[in-house]
């Protein structure tokens, strides 16, 4: 059962890009600088809730060293972090303070998605927990595992630096903050989080509490 | 208690001339630790100030909110909000099968998964009136030694870091690495083991696992000694946990505390050794006990607890039988592949314990084990049917973490800090 | 916990089983599934509060004892201050709802011996319809705060006399309810859009007075009992924060 598309997309519309579409030799020099400067340095914002923070740990520690993508300086505060790393999952009580952290971080920020838990809900498919942090706040990049392994967090850290380097400066749109519908506090349409939220395979058949 | 006054070298008299402090003497206790004797601060008007802590802070370990009201920098009140990570651990244990519920015990205690998953499957098999083998329970008694180093390894490392010590935060992890590739070794996974099944265990030891145990337990003894040689009589680390966080021996049991907290404040309350499992009668391991009840004390009887752990794996590794790891009953094992996949009779046994799930009679049970937080222990109620009816987690680091509000009392903002890393929390099995 | 603490010869752990020449705890193997010893503090609750004890049985060594409702405080009052028995040591309390809606809800108290080495599990049995109400045990044991608190908020029972009975694990303003009842779906009531918009408005700083924190949006929500204790609370608050001008003082 593939997911269905529906016709409307997007709450709220984010800002036109301005200016020409063409690139020339100088704003191209300057992406390049740009890009690198935000992708050799990353401060990353544990936002660390379960397991998967363990795993984080892990991969700072000496044996997988983030200190080699120049993300040992972790930041708790967000007001100094570029990529909010949420790792672990998400009960409803903490979406408020999640979508908070997230918006006090100043533009340019990212989001790594890591583990299943974060990114879809996981195993926790039941009343208290978000079924995917991206349906609160805007997600680059999703790490698969339960937990994933530390190889695999570095390679979606490399894939984000991948997705940095082919930012361009006048798509103003792409760090321009996404403010949500005022009444439902949502970015996304609600339709649409219940259509992703709806249980697929085994988990359609685990509702039920005695044979 | 002796005191000697050191005079600095710059003026001592306290308080200059408009009554402003200046630099205090400082004064050394008997056993150690350096007090700041500052002289007694005028009384100041004003309201106490509210500060949040949490849910989102490093020291927290984990989403633990606390609010607390402070006179200047003293705590006159501490409220703790957890659930922040509550994510329906119970709820959902009534509509999986006892082994489809393993996983599930990984992640509620993260730093015992395979701890927890013993604890379970020991549950399981008093419902089902189950004995497993006697190769299995070495095993087991294995695999939970190693749990308890692991999970103290993390309590160090991050303790440290709360009180400002980094180091050996890295070489305490870089142990548990080692211990790390011992578990993928034998179940596949570093830290979501799901190592036990009930009735057995999920996997069988490789071959030469047996050799890389026992190269760790020669070498982690020395990691051990010298990350604690760094703390144990460091003034700093004295200064910071000598005296913080005390509780009684009357209150800590009234308080329900477990584990180290409880073990530090005087009361050799030990599951291993109070009611026994897994025949731990019959190992040679002393359980450590403290006399004060403070963080340096519960520091005390952690790091000895990892020591006796070694003591405890050397002689298991010792005593490993061989013979069968799973008990030989149709009603929970699977029969092996070859058979389910060529005699029908085995196939459907396979489909039926597969989608059915085994079924204990009607009963309930509570079987406690000793995690490294406390007094761990399910209580499962059956209803004959293949799905508990109730699946209760008596989570020790909950209760433990009850008992703040009296322990931070009286005490200063960064002693909030140590208190905290001292209880040894971890939220996934506070919240559920 | 406002009872004081009861004083045994010794609290050390297997102390009184020792002094009363028992032998040593062991791991226990082929256990029965019914039958087997029961505990002896059983025979003495029976002989101090007779018709209370509805009946008690022995599964899989563990004994298990039913008690009606408005005599479970005193009973545990009882174990834990009588040095013959010095149940000091309050394990868990929880509540079990059973798929067949004949059965009624039970209540569970789970009480442990330290000088004794024992173990005891208390039981009050509720029948589907009736108030979800038992006593608090919060002026025994100190962990029967939070311990009570989740009950609560899992189930909807009500402990009276407990000083602070809010919700703990869900978010004070929680409207779906009481997610461990069996006729909460797993999923919950609402539909996840709905969840998250409500999860979304919860107010993460919140008013910052000690009495409101957290409490106030869910005023309404609390027992009544609870309600007059914040009320009386809250009016002696006011009273110390609000400053009078006295004669002297200018305006």
């Amino acid at each position: 059962m593939g997911l269905i598309t529906t016709g409307e997309r997007t709450v709220v519309r984010a800002p036109e890009p301005t200016g020409s579409t063409q690139d020339s030799w100088v704003t191209s020099r300057l992406d390049f600088l740009v890009n690198w400067a935000r992708s050799s340095s990353m401060w990353p914002m544990p936002f660390g809730t379960a397991c998967c923070a363990i795993e984080f740990m892990a991969t700072a520690a000496s044996r997988y060293d983030l200190a080699r993508f120049g993300m040992e300086r972790l930041s708790f505060s967000p007001r100094q972090a570029d990529v909010l790393i949420c790792a672990g999952r998400v009960p409803y009580k903490l979406a408020p303070v999640l979508r908070r952290i997230y918006q006090q971080m100043p533009q340019p920020k990212w989001v790594i998605s890591m583990g299943a838990c974060a990114s879809s809900g996981g195993m926790f498919d039941n009343y208290a927990v978000v079924q995917g942090i991206d349906t609160i706040i805007p997600v680059d990049v999703y790490v698969p595992g339960c937990p994933p392994r530390p190889e695999a967090l570095m390679y979606a850290i490399l894939m984000l630096h991948k997705k940095v380097q082919t930012e361009r400066l006048r798509d103003g749109a792409r760090h321009t903050e996404i403010e949500p519908d005022p009444q439902s506090h949502l970015y996304i349409p609600p339709s649409r989080i219940d259509e992703l939220s709806e249980p697929f395979g085994n988990s359609v058949h685990q509702t039920r509490s005695a044979p | 208690m002796s005191r000697r006054t050191i005079e600095m070298a710059v003026g001592t008299s306290g308080v200059d001339q408009f009554g402003r402090p200046m630099r205090a003497p400082l004064a050394v206790r008997g056993n150690g630790a350096l007090v700041l004797e500052a002289p007694p601060e005028p009384e100041l008007e004003g309201d106490h100030m509210l500060i949040n802590i949490g849910p989102q802070h490093p020291a927290t370990h984990g989403v633990l909110r606390l609010v607390l009201e402070l006179d200047g920098e003293t705590v006159v009140r501490c409220v703790p909000h957890i659930g922040y990570l509550h994510c329906g651990f119970e709820k959902i244990g009534e509509y999986r099968q006892y082994n489809q519920i393993i996983p599930w015990t990984d992640r509620e205690d993260y730093l015992n998964s395979i701890g927890n998953n013993v604890a379970f499957v020991l549950g399981c098999e008093r419902l089902f009136g189950i004995e497993i083998t006697p190769r299995c329970t070495v095993l087991r008694v294995i695999a939970m030694e190693m749990s308890r180093i692991m999970s103290h390894l993390v309590w160090m490392g991050t303790t440290c870091i709360d009180i400002g010590a980094f180091t050996p935060f890295l070489w305490l992890y870089q142990e548990r690495e080692n211990l790390y590739n011992l578990l993928e070794g034998w179940v596949g996974a570093r830290l979501t083991t799901s190592a036990t099944r009930v009735g057995g265990m999920a996997a069988e030891v490789p071959d030469g696992w047996m050799d890389g145990l026992k190269a760790f337990i020669r070498g982690f003894p020395k990691t051990l000694d010298e990350a604690d040689r760094m703390l144990a009589r460091n003034g700093i680390w004295m200064g910071r946990t000598v005296g913080i966080g005390a509780l009684s021996a009357d209150e800590a049991i009234n308080y329900g505390l477990s584990g180290a907290m409880l073990r530090a404040s005087g009361v050799a309350y030990d599951v291993r050794k109070d009611v026994p499992y897994l025949d731990y009668e019959t190992y040679d391991f002393d359980v450590p006990v403290g006399t004060q009840g403070d963080v340096y004390d519960r520091y005390l009887v952690r790091v000895e607890e990892m020591r006796q752990s070694i003591r405890i794996l050397e002689q298991a590794v010792q005593r490993l039988p061989d013979g069968p790891l799973n008990v030989d009953d149709p009603r929970v094992i699977l029969p092996p592949k070859t058979r389910a996949t060529s005699q029908m009779e085995s196939m459907i046994h396979h489909f039926k314990l597969v989608m059915e799930g085994p079924r204990p009679p009607i009963g309930e049970v509570y079987v406690p084990v000793e995690s490294p937080k406390g007094e761990k222990g399910y209580y499962l109620v059956s209803d004959g049917t293949s799905k508990p009816v109730r699946w209760r987690i008596r989570p020790p680091a909950f209760v433990n973490l009850s008992a703040i509000p009296r322990m931070v009392e009286g005490h200063l903002l960064s002693d909030v800090i140590a208190i905290n890393a001292s209880i040894d929390i971890v939220m996934g099995e506070i919240d559920r | 916990m406002t009872r004081p603490l009861p004083s045994y010869p010794s609290t050390r752990p297997g102390s009184a089983r020792e002094a009363a020449g028992e032998p040593a705890p062991i791991t226990p193997h082929h256990i029965a599934h019914r039958g087997g010893a029961e505990n002896p503090s059983v025979a003495a609750l029976r002989e101090r509060f007779g018709a209370a004890i509805v009946r008690a049985h022995v599964m899989w060594g563990e004994t298990t004892v039913i008690v009606a409702a408005d005599a479970i405080h005193d009973l545990i009052a009882f174990l834990r201050d009588e040095p013959a028995h010095a149940y000091n040591y309050l394990v868990d309390v929880t509540a079990v709802e059973y798929r067949d809606a004949e059965q009624p809800m039970e209540l569970v108290w789970h009480l442990r011996s330290l000088p004794w080495q024992r173990f005891l599990r208390l039981k009050v049995e509720i029948p589907k319809g009736e108030p979800l109400v038992a006593p608090s045990i919060t002026d025994l044991y100190a962990s029967a705060d939070w311990l009570e608190r989740e009950c609560f908020d899992m189930f909807g029972v009500t402990f009276t006399g407990h000083p602070d009975l809010r919700r703990i694990l869900m978010w004070d303003t929680y409207r779906e309810g009481h997610p461990l009842r069996k006729d909460f779906p797993l999923r919950g009531r609402f539909s996840r859009s709905e969840q998250l918009t409500q999860a979304l408005s919860i107010d993460t700083v919140g008013r910052y007075s000690m009495t409101e924190l957290t409490i106030a949006e869910a005023f309404d929500d609390l027992p009544a009992d609870m309600r007059e204790r914040l009320a009386e609370r809250r009016a002696a608050e006011l009273a110390r924060s609000t400053r009078t001008l006295d004669a002297g003082d200018d305006a």
